[in-house]
């Protein structure tokens, strides 16, 4: 293995990690709120299509000449509106499960299911089309040379993932408006008692996850592969999911689980295409996963290094009048 | 490849739901043939169920108003494809199911329905009422592996798979043959990803095959990932099922195309006739199932030349990638010299040729 290969990678891992760590920060959010929702799935699926057929519409030749600005504008609309469709496929869920107090488990099913079929009914008419990646977000100078790819390639979306996460940390843990969204998620009667709005925090946070699987969604659509494909997420909504547990509910354990996750899938693929034959290719397949058992059994050994899983993960509340 | 989840449980409790109404509905005497076909991915994946439901939307079209036709998406490869294709039986005459993994659940189903006939894509397994057929793709492929070798500048090729059944060797064989008839050094790096479409997947697998030096890389997966790698990364592909060219105007070459419509239309017509039977039809570049779609204008004249020769040599019988001698990956001897591999020995293929790597 030349350097020249582990850099090309390890650009594989990042891309390939991105928006599941996108979908899974938002979800950290809304679960330490005390919402689950299982919908990521939906949303990010939400999420692919709308950014997909803003940036092609924009990139139509019809606004060439009145608005030249557009077709390079396109992406960063396309992000936006990636965002805009999650988060009101997360309204939806917030208005049944937080409004209506439905069960949480069943709605965000409800939503994956209704998440995919409406991107499929939407993305038919973008089927066989394509638009420019939105990719790289310095120059060539800095992005095409040997080492500065490992830093200056990605798209912008990628760093965005990484001032997120961060971003999130820092909100939950170091911030006045962090503290209160833990209360709400530990204990909402007593967060409602001293005068919190539960249900107006909740929302809040429910948007702002739709908002960022949404972005995961547009991640697949106008990232790693340009293109509109029905159910193109395949799975990696529940991945996110699983994440945000793997992770004990903490924002930096959320981002070395991500990547976890990304380096095991790019070594079964490198170890297969490159004729590791020694380990049969099931072995691989398997890696992630097991290690994820590994990991979590040795994590929850360890007293101190328990999760912080929210008490109110899950329970519907019902403000008395 | 066949896991029960709360989706696909899901998805075929709201199949059966579609399928429903149709149900007791009886044939009239002179009321057109129905058919209806089950997909095992969505139509809009612009991969291989697109291919077919081209392929049904020209029958419709070409057989005016004689044959209706309804189909049935995202059917699971499970046990619960059963009462999806129970449904179809009931108010269907002729029923297609379009993937490998319906084979156990078809030839199930109809032994229920004695008199629906059925017709199951790329199996093997036969009964009274169940006629088989599959696609020579392979033929194609082969194309596609005489280009690579022609062009191929650093000696490796790569090859992005799902899963190991015949189909998908024969499709690996082919071209890793038909490109050592060019250059009898070059290695094929094959790569299996366990799954048909999941476009992330299928990138960073053309990536890694990338990155290990392969600057020809062939897919047998459903969706134009790669084809969007092989562009980023200036390196050379083709078009699986359709032509992929708008999603990689520079990578693609060609595009190895399939097209179900003439046997959709001949089928639909022997059973008007009443001459149905439960053949097994293995159609390709003859019969017009298998076809090149247009060269890439990077392709120079001699590398055309010679892929159209081959193609011709399908249709005239006079080129067969599966003459002997060939070896397996180990270099023992598998096929004699001058012998041609029957189509029953293809059909259950499961050894890599000499040179297939991973």
């Amino acid at each position: 293995m030349t350097i020249d290969l582990v850099i090309a990678e390890i650009l594989t891992v990042v891309n390939i990690t991105t928006p599941i760590l996108l979908a899974a920060t938002g979800e950290l959010v809304v679960e330490k709120s005390g919402v689950l929702n299982l919908g990521v799935e939906g949303m990010m699926l939400c999420g692919a299509i709308a950014g997909f057929a803003i940036s092609f519409v924009c990139s139509d030749p019809a606004f060439a000449d009145s608005l030249p600005w557009l077709a390079a504008a396109g992406p960063w609309i396309g992000v936006v509106g990636a965002a805009l469709a999650g988060a009101l496929a997360a309204l939806l869920f917030g208005f049944m499960v937080l409004t209506l107090g439905a069960n949480q488990v069943a709605s965000g099913l409800a939503l994956v299911i209704f998440g995919t079929g409406v991107s499929s009914l939407i993305g038919s008419a973008y089927v066989g089309v394509a638009v420019q990646p939105f990719d790289q977000l310095f120059p060539d100078a800095l992005a095409q040379q040997r080492f500065g790819k490992l830093i200056f390639s990605y798209s912008p979306l990628v760093y965005f993932a990484f001032i997120m996460v961060a971003v999130v940390g820092w909100f939950l843990s170091r911030t006045r408006a962090g503290l209160v969204l833990r209360a709400v998620g530990e204990n909402d009667l007593s967060a409602h008692s001293i005068g919190y709005s539960v249900i107006g925090v909740r929302y809040l946070a429910v948007l702002f996850g739709g908002a960022m699987a949404g972005i995961g969604g547009g991640y697949f659509s106008m990232v790693i592969t340009p293109m509109w494909a029905e159910g193109m997420t395949a799975g990696r909504g529940w991945i996110a999911l699983a994440l945000v547990v793997f992770s004990g509910w903490r924002a930096r354990r959320l981002l070395g689980g991500a990547y976890f996750f990304g380096v095991f899938m790019t070594l079964e693929l490198y170890a297969k295409a490159s004729g590791f034959s020694f380990l049969p290719s099931q072995f691989w397949a398997s890696m992630p996963y097991l290690m994820a058992i590994i990991v979590l059994a040795v994590m929850s050994a360890r007293s101190r290094g328990g999760s912080q899983a929210p008490a109110c993960l899950g329970k519907s509340f019902i403000p008395d009048a | 490849m066949t896991t029960i989840n709360r989706r696909s449980l899901i998805k075929s409790a709201g199949a059966a739901a579609l399928a429903a109404p149709f149900i007791n509905r009886t044939a009239l005497g002179d009321a057109p043939l129905k058919t209806a076909f089950a997909y095992t991915g969505p139509i809009g994946d612009y991969g291989f169920t697109w291919a077919h439901e081209q392929g049904r939307k020209a029958m419709v079209k070409a057989m005016g108003g004689r044959v209706t036709a309804d189909y049935v998406e995202n059917v699971p490869e499970d046990q619960s494809a059963i009462p999806i294709f129970r449904d179809l039986a009931r108010s269907h005459d002729l029923v297609f199911t379009c993937s490998f993994g319906f084979m156990d659940q078809t030839i199930a189903v109809a032994k229920e329905f004695p008199k629906v006939k059925f017709e199951h894509n790329t199996g093997f397994k036969h009964a009274p009422n169940v006629a088989t057929y599959n696609n020579r793709f392979y033929e194609g492929r082969a194309a596609l592996g005489l280009i690579s070798g022609m062009m191929s500048k650093t000696g490796i090729i790569g090859y992005l798979g799902s899963f190991k059944i015949p189909e998908i060797v024969m499709g690996v064989d082919s071209y890793t043959l038909a490109a050592q008839s060019i250059n009898p050094k070059i290695k094929c790096k094959l790569l299996m990803i366990d799954t048909w479409f999941d476009p992330a997947k299928e990138s960073a697998a053309a990536e890694t095959l990338a990155n290990l030096g392969c600057d020809f890389i062939t897919t047998h997966t459903d969706s134009p990932a790669a084809l969007q790698v092989c562009e980023k990364k200036k390196i050379h592909g083709f078009g699986q099922g359709a032509d992929m060219s708008r999603f990689a105007p520079h990578a693609q070459l060609t595009s190895n195309l399939d097209i179900w419509a003439p046997y959709y239309i001949e089928r639909a017509k022997l059973t008007l006739a009443g001459k149905w039977t439960n053949s097994d039809s293995w159609w390709g570049v003859k019969e017009g199932t298998v076809k090149l779609g247009p060269y890439n204008k990077s392709v120079p004249d001699n590398v055309k030349a010679a892929s159209d020769k081959l193609m011709k040599g399908w249709v005239d019988g006079s080129y067969d990638c599966f003459t002997g001698p060939i070896a397996d990956q180990s270099g023992k001897e598998r096929v004699a010299k001058g012998v041609r591999m029957s189509d029953k020995e293809l059909l259950v293929l499961d050894w890599y040729v000499k040179g297939v790597e991973g």
